[in-house]
């Protein structure tokens, strides 16, 4: 049994040893990721998780790849990317340069879902994709561009309930149960570390999506990284969240319009 | 029968379902009295992406407002809750839920287990857990976690479930407190104070 007391330390040693603030994430998930974590990797009790975490660097890149929540698609909600194939792009074509930023990526497929996009509206030439995840190694992935074969079929689905017109294999070469994303794709994304707790804005971006990432974090927190998306989104720029995410109640919902069923936002002031 | 007003005043009652489930659903939310003194979380394994339009149904069955949970959405008494489909559900300290997008438990996400585990710590005595039919495994390891924390555990009698394996399963690996049929949890859950 670990009680929120031994929580509540170890993540005052997270921040005060190495900087990594997850004070202010949502406890429940939190602390089922730790005991699960505790569990696989047989610690006798949790004073000994502590020690190691403490004081072994290589176990707390384990300890962030484990707590956090990696899991993704691609297309994952079809009518969310139809409606960006709908109702973004066409009015983000209309720029002469394009700024996304995919913030928690995780290992990419959702970048690369939307580098698709873009290519099939004509628009990834004059597009640039920035990755971001506070998890080096998920980035690795994205670098990679390569994705389980398996998973292919059930992609090209939501693929095709998104809009897609092709067929969905032309998007990359098979190879030993992996599918490996075309060079074309890959090479309009730009990978970097940033942490959401932290970091601050980079740059001015017409679409940021933050899908699935905020409800890891509790209120407070939800409501800094807004500010600093807000922030990051040029005027008239674009929000998107997952889909039972919200602005709503938050600080920066005056500014913001939500455009249809799906969780995108228009920033209006 | 135990005396329910020895107990702790209940907070919450969290249901889980699997295959067979809805039509139980379906029967019991119509004979509940509205305005109850606790939140209802319902909890049902359902189909990838299947449709928000759930909650539209289940909300025809009952006067009491229904919704499907958004993240963070705070708990109130005489509401019920649905499971987004997708998603695991969890309860916060403060009562509110939060949403959780991790593997798959018992090949299912929502997982009972984690609702019902996450429920236990945060409810304790003032949690019941009640678990209909299905074909699988989920909600026992849960329904332990309700026990051990002084929380009530209920399955529907497998009698009368579409597929009885899920209760059959609880009943033979944890405490249950009750078995019941329909109109016993109608029964049993309006005078739940
Ligand atoms: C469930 S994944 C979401 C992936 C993708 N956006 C989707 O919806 O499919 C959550 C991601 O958020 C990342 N994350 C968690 N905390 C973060 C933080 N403070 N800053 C940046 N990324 C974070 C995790 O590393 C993980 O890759």
């Amino acid at each position: 049994m670990i009680e929120d007391e031994d929580v509540e330390l170890l993540l005052t040693d997270l921040l005060d040893i190495y900087g990594y603030d997850f004070t202010s994430y949502s406890k429940a998930s939190l602390k089922r990721r730790i005991v699960r974590l505790v569990s696989i990797d047989k610690f006798p009790s949790f004073a000994e998780f502590r020690y190691k975490v403490r004081t072994d660097e290589s176990y707390l890149k384990r300890f962030v790849e484990e707590i956090t929540v990696n899991v993704t698609e691609m297309f994952r909600d079809p009518s969310f990317y139809k409606s960006l194939r709908d109702d973004i792009l066409p009015v983000l074509g209309t720029k002469p340069f394009i700024r996304i930023w995919h913030a928690g990526c995780s290992t990419g497929e959702e970048v690369f879902s939307m580098a698709i996009l873009l290519k099939e509206a004509g628009l990834l030439r004059k597009s640039l994709l920035y990755a971001t995840d506070l998890n080096p190694s998920v980035l690795e992935k994205v670098r990679k561009g390569i994705f389980p074969l398996q998973q292919m079929k059930q992609y090209s689905e939501s693929y095709i309930e998104s809009g897609g017109l092709k067929d969905f294999s032309e998007y990359y070469t098979a190879n030993y149960g992996q599918a490996k994303f075309n060079k074309e794709l890959s090479e309009k994304i730009i990978i970097s570390t940033h942490n959401l707790v932290s970091d601050s804005s980079f740059n001015e971006f017409d679409l940021i999506l933050c899908r699935n990432v905020l409800i890891y974090f509790d209120k407070d927190l939800q409501d800094r990284v807004l500010k600093l998306f807000d922030a990051s989104l040029g005027t008239l720029g674009y929000l998107a969240l997952g889909t039972k995410e919200t602005l709503k109640f938050s600080v920066i919902q005056n500014k913001f319009k939500q455009l249809n069923r799906e969780k995108i936002w228009k920033k209006i002031m | 029968m135990e005396e329910n007003h020895v107990a702790k005043a209940v907070k919450a009652l969290i249901i889980g379902g699997s295959a067979g489930s809805l039509q139980v659903l379906f029967n019991l939310l119509p004979l509940l009295k509205s305005n109850l003194p606790f939140a209802i979380i319902i909890v049902l394994h359902r189909r990838h992406s299947a449709d928000s339009s759930l909650s539209d149904l289940l909300s025809t069955k009952t006067m009491s407002p229904t919704r499907e949970v958004e993240d963070k959405d705070v708990i109130r008494a005489g509401h019920i809750y649905l499971a987004p489909a997708d998603y695991h559900l969890l309860i916060e300290k403060q009562e509110s839920f939060s949403l959780d997008y991790s593997e798959k438990i018992n090949f299912s996400r929502p997982s009972i287990d984690v609702t019902f585990e996450s429920a236990a710590e945060v409810y304790g005595p003032s949690l019941v857990a009640l678990l209909l039919s299905g074909a699988n495994e989920d909600g026992t390891k849960g329904l332990s976690q309700v026990k051990k924390a002084g929380g009530t555990t209920i399955v529907q009698n497998p009698d009368t479930a579409q597929m009885p394996y899920m209760p059959h399963y609880a009943m033979m690996h944890t405490v249950i407190d009750h078995i019941l049929d329909v109109p016993q949890m109608s029964h049993y859950i309006n005078n739940l104070r």
